[in-house]
């Protein structure tokens, strides 16, 4: 390992030895946040493949409904049924902190769906009520799903980042800084050997 | 904070949430799905988009994981495909290094 490009001066020793200090430090806290980030990361992926799995097979039902509906009446009337949502759907976000991570919290405000359906009864088959339904109610998982899969990215993405950090401390700064001041300390010895010896030999040849 | 919601995709399937009140945009390919997406990132807090979208612009989409929103989840509209779980295996492999999920 390379060492640092430093005067061997004492006031060098003393700086180096503080940044050592506070690189050891900084490496621990990194590797605790690392553990712990890792465990809530662990927890919440497979909260999220659950609702993953949940939510694809309710989605596949639902389309399923739909596109019965939607091959019993024909494309323009299903169409101009369609077009004008008679409800809006709003989600509450917020952002939370997971470990220091910005991540999207949302909840759904459901009170404020109507029960009504966009299009008249006449209009289009029932099998179109019920795709609607099942989507309106598909929708707060979804959300769910939205929320708890974007924060397991931006955790992945955290945790890599922590990472490199934890190991560039380990493995570049922390040897680094140490080589260097071992190198330090031996030029130093070494002056002062050689200071004793020098004033040795003078008395000597008083 | 209140966000709306829309969702992006090619086809029919989209529809069905446009009468539950998502809004939603057709996109047919990638290339124009790039473009609405761009457009109605900054109105839009989340967005569904369908998986064949999704999968060819995923790089694209990347970038939105650096801000908590617009939240861009894929979501798949055809016969379950396993795209979505490819996502989660490539996130838990950067982040653990191990498949502690899927262990086949």
């Amino acid at each position: 390992m390379a060492r640092l490009n430093v005067n061997p001066t004492r006031m060098e020793l003393k700086k180096l030895k503080g940044r050592l200090d506070t690189a050891v430090r900084g490496h621990k806290l990194l590797k605790d946040k690392s553990d712990e980030m890792i465990r809530r990361f662990s927890v919440m992926i497979k909260r999220n493949k659950a609702l993953r799995d949940e939510v694809e097979k309710e989605l596949a039902l639902t389309l399923k409904d739909f596109s019965v509906a939607r091959s019993v009446t024909s494309p323009y009337s299903a169409e101009a049924a369609f077009a004008m949502p008679s409800v809006q759907v709003k989600a509450d976000c917020a952002v939370q902190s997971v470990m220091g991570v910005a991540v999207p919290k949302i909840s759904v405000s459901t009170d404020r769906r109507s029960e009504e359906l966009p299009y008249a009864y006449p209009e289009i088959t029932s099998e179109a009520d019920y795709s609607v339904e099942r989507a309106a109610a598909l929708i707060p998982k979804l959300l769910q799903l939205a929320e708890v899969e974007k924060s397991v990215r931006m955790l992945a993405d955290e945790i890599e980042r922590n990472k490199r950090r934890v190991n560039a401390l380990e493995y570049v700064m922390i040897p680094q800084l140490r080589e260097t001041i071992k190198y330090i300390k031996s030029k130093l010895d070494e002056n002062e050997r050689s200071a004793v010896i020098r004033l040795m030999k003078v008395k000597s040849k008083a | 904070m209140e966000g709306k919601i829309a969702i992006v995709g090619g086809g029919d399937s989209i529809t069905v949430f446009k009468a539950a009140g998502v809004a939603a945009f057709a996109a047919e390919n990638a290339e124009t799905a790039r473009e609405l997406i761009r457009r109605i990132a900054k109105d839009y807090k989340i967005i569904f988009v369908t998986e064949e979208i999704y999968a060819p612009l995923a790089a694209f989409l990347k970038r939105f994981d650096e801000q908590p929103y617009p939240v861009i989840l894929s979501v798949p509209v055809n016969e379950g495909s396993d795209y979505g779980k490819q996502l989660l295996k490539s996130a838990m492999e950067r982040a653990l290094g191990v498949d502690i999920l899927f262990n086949t």
